[in-house]
């Protein structure tokens, strides 16, 4: 549905329902007094409570509690509030059965939001077009486009369903961590039964990579700059330069591949990132401290994983990411459609280490939870779905948890989504309406990002997106809803 | 059989017990299960909580206060019985702050158990959400309020078992709750670990520290098997 008001003659736009993301946006244009988009901004207006939420409670509940904070990705909160406990528990290794089950439910956990993301999300607007009518944008319209990206779309998101099923007990909401390490080991029938389909679900991402980077070839000048910037990444990296989605240590890179940081500590993170609140936004603008917030802000994600890093250990996806990174022509690759194309690679890689994973007798060991001297204070950091992902807390002498910070991986992005959408609202605003085919572009440039808005405002519920064109004095010239 | 065997009918069906035993002794014994929550075999009966409430020859009555006698005849699972008993766990869900979704004790919650064998799916009654505090002064033990059923385990626990006088109650009605005997909180009182009344709760009301979370999804106790059904194995055909 939609709804349409011109206000005041011809002044301020705004859009208010972004729909297939998590959470809901409200995005407003701002004109300068020429008429041209001076500013766009996508608020984020719900209610942040979940740090405050869990002060007072039981530092070894808190794996448990923070995963309801998003009913996307509750297994990397589950995992980064998990690690951050085994230090405040004094365990600074876990042991190998418990390191690997939890990046065995970790990959499964990034495999399926991935594929959520690209097949249910994104691929009606990439296969069928941004403006295809949006009776027929959807992941049924797709289907019966191209049939195989049916299958994909539910045998690849369940089976990363599976692997955390197995892992944790159930596919959303798993209980496996508890500080200092986990409560199972991986059983033998669930591992038979997981290896029966790995090889299939190996190839069916490389499949769903063939037919996106088909799109990208007969897309490329849209693919390239659409939305587009180039910016700083950060990711975690592990301890060899290459990809690590579980462990590692922060790496950010300036837009021409020069180090701004690298080796930083989860624990040190705070010494470069500063998070600013601003009054429209429920959601903080986190920046890199050396460069100030003007031009400290930084990409996370897909895109930020491939860029960071030099190599993924996994061969498959090691070579895709080879020549996803020919893109940038020697360069780092910057177009925000080239999130699409990342995240497929990472799902590659994902199902390249469970598959690995899989035939590792670790994984039966019976060696599960350490026990080490209490600290007060513990941070840790995961590469979750949507990029970096950080948890930090402090506990009082009684185990109450007195402080908590989440920085999530759509915070970290914030900054980077209110440029596409400028970006978008300067190529694609003609004049003072709101068209439908603007609706759309905006949509498409957020959902690159796939933000996970009640996630990242630690809020429940979902809500649409709301776009308001407002003229240079604020006043609203016309709003448009999208449910 | 001799002149001590006690003879009454359950439901329709025929039991024995042996004097001295309560109607849920002798039903327990006889592989028939009568929801309950303040009742523990380990400990003395207080009919405190009125979930085992049967009609015992017409009149309702609980059976964990009920001596068994001869020629009783006990009704047991009959709807408004049942419609009673959730109503009861029903007004223990609202009147404290249940969030099972993350509880320790979730999958093996006596109160939690019996919400879902009783149909229990939302209450109907509104959320009171008091203000309880958490007391976590005990190096090993926590005493989280919210989740406290005032069933009198702990106190029966504590002062038979343990010889101590570690808990009571305070108040009446509604405004009725757990105390200890300290004024500095658990972790002044005589409370060890290893006491009986650490180990005897129903719900997370008690709860041993970093001990939390350590049965897997799918392992715990009532996910393993529904609450009552040890007792009602006994009654299983053998194969
Ligand atoms: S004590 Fe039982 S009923 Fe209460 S929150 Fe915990 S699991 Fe749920
Ligand atoms: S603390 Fe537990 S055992 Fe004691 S009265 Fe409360 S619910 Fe019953
Ligand atoms: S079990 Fe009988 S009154 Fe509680």
């Amino acid at each position: 549905m939609t709804d349409i008001e011109l206000s005041r003659g011809p002044r301020k736009i705004v859009i208010d329902p972004v729909t297939r993301v998590e959470g809901h946006g409200k995005v407003t244009i701002r004109l300068n007094e020429a008429g041209e988009v001076e500013q766009a901004r996508f608020h984020v207006v719900e209610f942040r409570g979940f740090e405050r939420f869990i002060q007072g409670r039981m530092y070894w509940e808190v794996p448990v509690i923070v995963q309801r904070l998003c009913g996307i990705c509750p297994v990397s909160h589950h995992l980064g509030a998990a690690k951050a406990m085994d230090v405040i528990a004094g365990v600074d290794q876990v042991t190998p059965t418990a390191e690997k089950m939890r990046r065995l439910m970790h990959y499964g956990q990034v495999l399926q939001s991935n594929a959520v993301n690209f097949f249910h999300l994104a691929s009606p607007d990439l296969l069928l077009g941004f403006d295809a009518p949006v009776e027929q944008r959807n992941i049924i319209g797709v289907m019966n486009a191209f049939p195989e990206v049916g299958k994909w779309a539910i045998f690849i998101r369940k089976f990363g369903q599976q692997v955390i099923a197995a892992t944790g007990g159930r596919r959303i909401h798993p209980r496996l961590c508890v500080p200092g390490g986990v409560n199972q080991n991986l059983s033998i029938e669930n591992r038979d039964m997981l290896r029966k389909d790995v090889d299939q679900i190996v190839q069916w991402c490389r499949d769903a990579l063939e037919l996106h980077k088909s799109f990208v070839h007969s897309h490329e000048a849209l693919h390239e700059n659409f939305a587009s910037f180039p910016s700083s990444y950060m990711s975690l990296v592990g301890a060899d330069g290459g990809m690590d989605l579980y462990d590692g240590t922060l790496r950010a890179i300036d837009a021409d591949n020069t180090p701004i940081f690298e080796g930083v500590q989860p624990a040190d993170y705070a010494d470069y990132i500063v998070e600013e609140v601003r009054s429209w936004s429920y959601m903080k603008f986190p920046h890199i401290r050396s460069l100030g917030r003007e031009h400290g802000w930084y990409r996370v994600g897909p895109l930020a994983q491939l860029n960071c890093c030099a190599f993924i250990g996994t061969p498959i996806a090691n070579a895709a990411r080879t020549e996803f990174m020919a893109q940038g022509r020697g360069g780092l690759v910057h177009s925000t459609l080239s999130y699409h194309w990342a995240r497929l690679i990472c799902m590659i890689h994902c199902a390249e280490k469970i598959r690995e994973l899989l035939f590792d007798d670790d994984l039966q060991g019976t060696d599960l939870v350490l026990t080490g001297t209490r600290r007060p204070e513990g941070v840790a950091i995961i590469e979750a779905p949507r990029g970096t992902l950080i948890h930090h807390y402090t506990v009082d002498d009684n185990d109450q948890v007195s402080g908590a910070n989440l920085i999530v991986s759509t915070t970290n992005n914030n900054e980077a989504m209110n440029r596409s959408v400028k970006q978008v609202a300067v190529e694609y605003l003609t004049g003072h309406e709101i068209t439908e085919g603007l609706l759309n572009h905006i949509e498409v440039a957020i959902r690159a990002y796939d933000p996970c808005l009640s996630c990242a405002t630690h809020a429940i519920g979902q809500m649409p997106l709301v776009v308001t064109l407002e003229d240079a004095d604020g006043a609203v010239i016309a709003t448009r809803v999208k449910q | 059989m001799d002149d001590a065997t006690i003879r009454f009918t359950v439901d329709g069906i025929e039991i024995e017990a042996v004097a001295g035993q309560t109607v849920i002794e002798a039903c327990d014994a006889a592989g028939i299960y009568i929801p309950r929550l303040c009742h523990h075999p380990d400990l003395a009966p207080a009919g405190q909580c009125r979930v085992c409430t049967c009609t015992i020859n017409g009149r309702n009555g609980a059976a964990c206060v009920t001596p068994a006698m001869q020629g009783m005849v006990v009704e047991n699972e009959t709807k408004p019985l049942n419609d009673d008993r959730r109503a009861i766990i029903e007004m223990l869900f609202v009147e404290g702050n249940h969030p099972c979704v993350y509880c320790v004790a979730s999958g093996d919650c006596e109160l939690q158990a019996l919400g879902y064998r009783l149909g229990l799916d939302a209450p109907k009654q509104p959320y009171l959400w008091p203000g309880r505090p958490l007391d976590t002064t005990h190096p090993d033990i926590i005493l989280d309020h919210d989740r406290c059923i005032l069933c009198s385990r702990c106190i029966r626990a504590s002062r038979m078992e343990d010889g101590k006088t570690v808990f009571g109650f305070e108040g009446r009605g509604i405004a009725m709750r757990l105390n200890v005997d300290a004024q500095g909180g658990l972790g002044e009182t005589q409370m060890a670990a290893i006491d009986r009344a650490a180990s005897v709760c129903p719900v997370a009301c008690i709860v041993i520290k970093r001990d939390s979370y350590k049965v897997p999804n799918g392992k715990r106790r009532f996910d393993v098997s529904p609450i009552g059904s040890d007792i009602e194995a006994k009654r299983m055909p053998r194969t």
